[in-house]
Protein backbone atom coordinates (compact mmCIF):
# COMPACT_ATOMS: atom_id res chain seq x y z
CA UNK A 1 0.00 0.00 0.00
CA UNK A 2 1.77 3.10 -1.20
CA UNK A 3 1.79 6.38 0.63
CA UNK A 4 0.41 8.05 -2.49
CA UNK A 5 -2.79 6.01 -2.42
CA UNK A 6 -3.33 6.63 1.29
CA UNK A 7 -2.78 10.36 0.69
CA UNK A 8 -5.34 10.40 -2.07
CA UNK A 9 -7.93 8.60 0.03
CA UNK A 10 -7.39 10.86 3.04
CA UNK A 11 -7.57 14.00 0.87
CA UNK A 12 -11.02 13.28 -0.47
CA UNK A 13 -12.24 11.47 2.64
CA UNK A 14 -11.68 14.33 5.04
CA UNK A 15 -12.41 16.88 2.37
CA UNK A 16 -15.95 15.66 1.89
CA UNK A 17 -16.75 15.78 5.61
CA UNK A 18 -17.25 19.52 6.04
CA UNK A 19 -19.22 20.21 2.87
CA UNK A 20 -21.46 17.22 3.55
CA UNK A 21 -22.45 18.61 6.93
CA UNK A 22 -22.71 22.12 5.52
CA UNK A 23 -25.03 21.14 2.70
CA UNK A 24 -27.16 19.14 5.10
CA UNK A 25 -27.61 22.14 7.39
CA UNK A 26 -28.35 24.38 4.40
CA UNK A 27 -31.01 22.11 2.97
CA UNK A 28 -32.54 21.61 6.40
CA UNK A 29 -32.89 25.33 6.98
CA UNK A 30 -34.30 25.79 3.48
CA UNK A 31 -36.91 23.12 4.05
CA UNK A 32 -37.80 24.73 7.37
CA UNK A 33 -38.22 28.08 5.63
CA UNK A 34 -40.41 26.55 2.94
CA UNK A 35 -42.54 24.95 5.62
CA UNK A 36 -43.06 28.28 7.32
CA UNK A 37 -43.75 30.20 4.13
CA UNK A 38 -44.74 27.99 1.18
CA UNK A 39 -45.42 31.01 -1.02
CA UNK A 40 -41.74 31.95 -1.15
CA UNK A 41 -40.70 28.48 -2.34
CA UNK A 42 -39.19 29.68 -5.63
CA UNK A 43 -36.99 32.33 -4.05
CA UNK A 44 -35.90 30.00 -1.28
CA UNK A 45 -35.07 27.29 -3.80
CA UNK A 46 -32.94 29.62 -5.92
CA UNK A 47 -30.97 30.90 -2.96
CA UNK A 48 -30.57 27.39 -1.58
CA UNK A 49 -29.08 26.16 -4.85
CA UNK A 50 -26.64 29.07 -4.78
CA UNK A 51 -25.60 28.32 -1.21
CA UNK A 52 -25.21 24.62 -1.94
CA UNK A 53 -22.98 25.41 -4.93
CA UNK A 54 -20.62 27.39 -2.69
CA UNK A 55 -20.46 24.60 -0.12
CA UNK A 56 -19.97 21.94 -2.77
CA UNK A 57 -17.10 23.88 -4.32
CA UNK A 58 -15.01 23.13 -1.21
CA UNK A 59 -15.60 19.43 -1.69
CA UNK A 60 -14.59 19.84 -5.33
CA UNK A 61 -11.31 21.46 -4.28
CA UNK A 62 -10.57 18.38 -2.15
CA UNK A 63 -11.49 16.12 -5.06
CA UNK A 64 -9.18 18.00 -7.43
CA UNK A 65 -6.32 17.64 -4.94
CA UNK A 66 -7.00 13.91 -4.72
CA UNK A 67 -7.06 13.58 -8.51
CA UNK A 68 -3.82 15.53 -8.85
CA UNK A 69 -2.15 13.28 -6.28
CA UNK A 70 -3.25 10.23 -8.21
CA UNK A 71 -2.65 11.28 -11.78
CA UNK A 72 0.18 13.80 -11.73
CA UNK B 1 -7.28 -3.37 -21.35
CA UNK B 2 -6.21 -0.68 -18.95
CA UNK B 3 -8.09 2.30 -17.66
CA UNK B 4 -6.38 5.56 -18.57
CA UNK B 5 -7.49 8.93 -17.35
CA UNK B 6 -5.56 12.08 -18.03
CA UNK B 7 -6.21 15.40 -16.32
CA UNK B 8 -4.80 17.41 -19.21
CA UNK B 9 -6.44 17.38 -22.62
CA UNK B 10 -4.36 15.58 -25.23
CA UNK B 11 -3.10 17.28 -28.35
CA UNK B 12 -4.31 15.71 -31.58
CA UNK B 13 -2.81 17.94 -34.25
CA UNK B 14 -1.14 21.26 -34.85
CA UNK B 15 -2.01 24.33 -36.86
CA UNK B 16 1.18 26.29 -37.43
CA UNK B 17 2.77 25.89 -34.00
CA UNK B 18 -0.54 26.08 -32.12
CA UNK B 19 -1.44 22.69 -30.59
CA UNK B 20 -5.07 21.72 -31.05
CA UNK B 21 -6.36 19.55 -28.21
CA UNK B 22 -9.34 17.24 -28.34
CA UNK B 23 -11.34 19.47 -25.98
CA UNK B 24 -10.72 22.45 -28.29
CA UNK B 25 -12.02 20.45 -31.23
CA UNK B 26 -15.15 19.53 -29.29
CA UNK B 27 -15.61 23.18 -28.30
CA UNK B 28 -15.56 24.22 -31.95
CA UNK B 29 -18.10 21.55 -32.84
CA UNK B 30 -20.48 22.59 -30.04
CA UNK B 31 -20.09 26.26 -31.01
CA UNK B 32 -20.78 25.44 -34.65
CA UNK B 33 -23.85 23.43 -33.71
CA UNK B 34 -25.28 26.18 -31.48
CA UNK B 35 -24.70 28.91 -34.06
CA UNK B 36 -26.08 26.81 -36.90
CA UNK B 37 -29.13 25.80 -34.88
CA UNK B 38 -30.04 29.34 -33.89
CA UNK B 39 -29.44 30.75 -37.37
CA UNK B 40 -31.50 27.96 -38.87
CA UNK B 41 -34.46 28.57 -36.55
CA UNK B 42 -34.33 32.36 -36.67
CA UNK B 43 -34.02 32.39 -40.45
CA UNK B 44 -37.74 32.86 -40.85
CA UNK B 45 -39.49 34.08 -37.75
CA UNK B 46 -43.26 33.89 -37.93
CA UNK B 47 -46.01 35.66 -35.99
CA UNK B 48 -47.42 32.30 -34.99
CA UNK B 49 -44.24 30.49 -33.99
CA UNK B 50 -43.25 27.06 -35.13
CA UNK B 51 -42.37 24.58 -32.42
CA UNK B 52 -38.59 25.16 -32.56
CA UNK B 53 -39.10 28.90 -32.50
CA UNK B 54 -41.45 28.54 -29.51
CA UNK B 55 -38.82 26.45 -27.77
CA UNK B 56 -36.11 29.08 -28.29
CA UNK B 57 -38.49 31.85 -27.22
CA UNK B 58 -39.39 30.04 -24.01
CA UNK B 59 -35.70 29.47 -23.19
CA UNK B 60 -34.80 33.11 -23.78
CA UNK B 61 -37.93 34.35 -21.98
CA UNK B 62 -37.32 32.14 -18.97
CA UNK B 63 -33.70 33.26 -18.70
CA UNK B 64 -34.71 36.90 -19.06
CA UNK B 65 -37.19 36.71 -16.19
CA UNK B 66 -34.58 34.89 -14.09
CA UNK B 67 -32.03 37.65 -14.72
CA UNK B 68 -34.63 40.38 -14.21
CA UNK B 69 -35.44 38.97 -10.80
CA UNK B 70 -31.90 39.61 -9.57
CA UNK B 71 -30.60 42.58 -11.57
CA UNK B 72 -33.62 44.81 -11.68
CA UNK B 73 -32.54 47.90 -13.55
CA UNK B 74 -29.39 46.50 -15.17
CA UNK B 75 -31.13 43.52 -16.76
CA UNK B 76 -30.63 44.63 -20.35
CA UNK B 77 -26.88 44.95 -19.82
CA UNK B 78 -26.28 41.76 -17.89
CA UNK B 79 -28.65 39.48 -19.77
CA UNK B 80 -26.50 38.70 -22.87
CA UNK B 81 -23.44 37.65 -20.87
CA UNK B 82 -25.33 35.62 -18.26
CA UNK B 83 -27.61 33.89 -20.76
CA UNK B 84 -24.65 33.08 -23.04
CA UNK B 85 -22.81 31.57 -20.09
CA UNK B 86 -25.81 29.41 -19.25
CA UNK B 87 -26.62 28.16 -22.75
CA UNK B 88 -23.00 27.68 -23.82
CA UNK B 89 -21.90 25.93 -20.63
CA UNK B 90 -24.91 23.62 -20.55
CA UNK B 91 -24.26 22.65 -24.19
CA UNK B 92 -20.57 21.99 -23.43
CA UNK B 93 -21.42 20.01 -20.29
CA UNK B 94 -23.94 17.79 -22.06
CA UNK B 95 -21.67 17.25 -25.06
CA UNK B 96 -19.41 15.17 -22.81
CA UNK B 97 -22.21 12.60 -22.46
CA UNK B 98 -22.61 11.97 -26.18
CA UNK B 99 -21.57 8.49 -27.30
CA UNK B 100 -18.18 8.68 -28.95
CA UNK B 101 -16.83 11.53 -26.82
CA UNK B 102 -13.90 10.11 -24.93
CA UNK B 103 -14.16 6.65 -26.49
CA UNK B 104 -13.31 7.12 -30.19
CA UNK B 105 -9.75 8.10 -30.94
CA UNK B 106 -6.27 7.23 -32.02
CA UNK B 107 -4.16 4.42 -30.66
CA UNK B 108 -0.73 5.75 -29.77
CA UNK B 109 2.11 4.03 -28.03
CA UNK B 110 4.78 5.25 -25.70
CA UNK B 111 7.17 3.31 -23.44
CA UNK B 112 6.04 0.10 -25.10
CA UNK B 113 2.42 0.47 -23.96
CA UNK B 114 -0.35 1.47 -26.35
CA UNK B 115 -3.01 3.84 -25.12
CA UNK B 116 -6.00 5.61 -26.58
CA UNK B 117 -5.96 9.34 -27.35
CA UNK B 118 -9.63 10.31 -27.69
CA UNK B 119 -10.62 12.45 -30.64
CA UNK B 120 -13.30 14.28 -28.63
CA UNK B 121 -13.31 15.17 -24.96
CA UNK B 122 -15.73 17.09 -22.77
CA UNK B 123 -14.60 20.72 -23.12
CA UNK B 124 -15.44 21.75 -19.58
CA UNK B 125 -13.43 18.82 -18.22
CA UNK B 126 -10.39 20.80 -19.37
CA UNK B 127 -9.13 23.41 -16.93
CA UNK B 128 -8.28 25.79 -19.79
CA UNK B 129 -11.91 26.23 -20.80
CA UNK B 130 -13.19 26.79 -17.29
CA UNK B 131 -10.34 29.16 -16.47
CA UNK B 132 -11.24 31.18 -19.57
CA UNK B 133 -14.86 31.40 -18.41
CA UNK B 134 -13.78 32.41 -14.91
CA UNK B 135 -11.51 35.16 -16.29
CA UNK B 136 -14.32 36.51 -18.47
CA UNK B 137 -16.72 36.48 -15.52
CA UNK B 138 -14.41 38.25 -13.07
CA UNK B 139 -13.20 40.84 -15.56
CA UNK B 140 -16.75 41.51 -16.71
CA UNK B 141 -17.62 42.32 -13.10
CA UNK B 142 -14.74 44.81 -12.91
CA UNK B 143 -15.70 46.30 -16.28
CA UNK B 144 -19.37 46.81 -15.40
CA UNK B 145 -18.44 48.11 -11.97
CA UNK B 146 -16.15 50.77 -13.42
CA UNK B 147 -18.66 51.55 -16.14
CA UNK B 148 -21.50 52.10 -13.68
CA UNK B 149 -19.66 53.74 -10.78
CA UNK B 150 -16.63 55.32 -12.41
CA UNK B 151 -13.06 54.39 -11.54
CA UNK B 152 -13.10 56.39 -8.29
CA UNK B 153 -16.47 55.08 -7.19
CA UNK B 154 -15.56 51.50 -7.93
CA UNK B 155 -12.17 51.60 -6.23
CA UNK B 156 -13.95 52.74 -3.05
CA UNK B 157 -14.94 49.13 -2.72
CA UNK B 158 -11.33 48.03 -2.32
CA UNK B 159 -9.61 51.12 -0.99
CA UNK B 160 -11.69 52.37 1.91
CA UNK B 161 -9.87 54.81 4.20
CA UNK B 162 -12.77 55.65 6.49
CA UNK B 163 -11.26 53.57 9.25
CA UNK B 164 -8.88 50.68 9.93
CA UNK B 165 -11.63 48.05 9.91
CA UNK B 166 -12.92 49.35 6.59
CA UNK B 167 -9.40 49.24 5.17
CA UNK B 168 -9.02 45.58 6.08
CA UNK B 169 -12.43 44.89 4.55
CA UNK B 170 -11.23 46.49 1.34
CA UNK B 171 -8.12 44.32 1.22
CA UNK B 172 -10.22 41.23 1.90
CA UNK B 173 -12.52 42.21 -0.96
CA UNK B 174 -9.51 42.30 -3.28
CA UNK B 175 -8.37 38.85 -2.15
CA UNK B 176 -11.93 37.58 -2.53
CA UNK B 177 -11.96 38.69 -6.18
CA UNK B 178 -8.87 36.59 -6.86
CA UNK B 179 -10.36 33.65 -5.04
CA UNK B 180 -13.46 33.94 -7.21
CA UNK B 181 -11.26 33.16 -10.22
CA UNK B 182 -10.02 29.97 -8.61
CA UNK B 183 -13.40 28.97 -7.23
CA UNK B 184 -15.28 29.50 -10.52
CA UNK B 185 -12.80 27.58 -12.62
CA UNK B 186 -12.28 24.71 -10.20
CA UNK B 187 -15.96 24.29 -9.36
CA UNK B 188 -16.89 23.76 -13.01
CA UNK B 189 -13.74 21.77 -13.83
CA UNK B 190 -13.95 19.56 -10.74
CA UNK B 191 -17.60 18.69 -11.20
CA UNK B 192 -17.26 17.86 -14.88
CA UNK B 193 -13.91 16.08 -14.69
CA UNK B 194 -15.08 13.99 -11.74
CA UNK B 195 -18.19 13.12 -13.76
CA UNK B 196 -16.04 12.01 -16.66
CA UNK B 197 -13.85 9.87 -14.40
CA UNK B 198 -16.95 8.39 -12.75
CA UNK B 199 -18.50 7.44 -16.09
CA UNK B 200 -15.22 5.97 -17.33
CA UNK B 201 -14.70 3.88 -14.20
CA UNK B 202 -18.31 2.60 -14.07
CA UNK B 203 -18.27 1.74 -17.78
CA UNK B 204 -14.95 -0.01 -17.21
CA UNK B 205 -16.33 -2.11 -14.36
CA UNK B 206 -19.86 -2.92 -15.60
CA UNK B 207 -20.38 -1.88 -19.23
CA UNK B 208 -24.11 -2.71 -19.42
CA UNK B 209 -27.09 -1.20 -17.57
CA UNK B 210 -25.00 0.13 -14.63
CA UNK B 211 -23.85 3.40 -16.31
CA UNK B 212 -27.46 4.50 -16.85
CA UNK B 213 -28.12 6.10 -13.43
CA UNK B 214 -24.70 7.76 -13.57
CA UNK B 215 -25.49 9.24 -16.97
CA UNK B 216 -28.71 10.58 -15.46
CA UNK B 217 -26.69 12.08 -12.59
CA UNK B 218 -24.30 13.68 -15.06
CA UNK B 219 -27.15 15.25 -17.05
CA UNK B 220 -28.44 16.77 -13.81
CA UNK B 221 -24.98 17.92 -12.69
CA UNK B 222 -24.30 19.49 -16.09
CA UNK B 223 -27.51 21.51 -15.85
CA UNK B 224 -26.91 22.56 -12.23
CA UNK B 225 -23.31 23.64 -12.83
CA UNK B 226 -24.29 25.75 -15.83
CA UNK B 227 -27.10 27.34 -13.80
CA UNK B 228 -24.80 27.95 -10.82
CA UNK B 229 -22.10 29.52 -13.00
CA UNK B 230 -24.58 31.86 -14.68
CA UNK B 231 -26.35 32.78 -11.42
CA UNK B 232 -23.11 33.41 -9.54
CA UNK B 233 -21.84 35.58 -12.39
CA UNK B 234 -25.11 37.52 -12.24
CA UNK B 235 -24.93 37.94 -8.46
CA UNK B 236 -21.31 39.16 -8.58
CA UNK B 237 -22.10 41.54 -11.43
CA UNK B 238 -24.92 42.90 -9.30
CA UNK B 239 -22.69 43.30 -6.25
CA UNK B 240 -20.03 45.05 -8.34
CA UNK B 241 -22.46 47.64 -9.69
CA UNK B 242 -24.29 48.56 -6.51
CA UNK B 243 -23.13 51.89 -5.13
CA UNK B 244 -21.64 52.29 -1.68
CA UNK B 245 -21.85 55.23 0.70
CA UNK B 246 -19.64 58.30 0.46
CA UNK B 247 -15.91 58.35 1.10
Amino acid sequence: MELKEIAMAIAIGFGALGPGIGIGILAGKALEAIGRNPEATNEIRTNMILGIAFAEAIAIYALVVALIIKFV
Amino acid sequence: MELEISIAAEKIFQIAQIPITNSLLTTWLVMGFLIFFVVFVSHNFKEVPSRLQALLESVVGGLYSLVAGVAKENTKEFFPLVATFFIYIIALNWSELLPGVGSIGFLESSHGKSFLVPLFRGPTADLNTTLAFALISVFAAQYYGIKKLGVLGYSQRFLNIRGPADFVTGVLELISEISKLISFSFRLFGNLFAGEVLLTVVAFLIPFIAPIPFLGLEIFVGFIQALVFAMLTLVFLNIATESHGGL
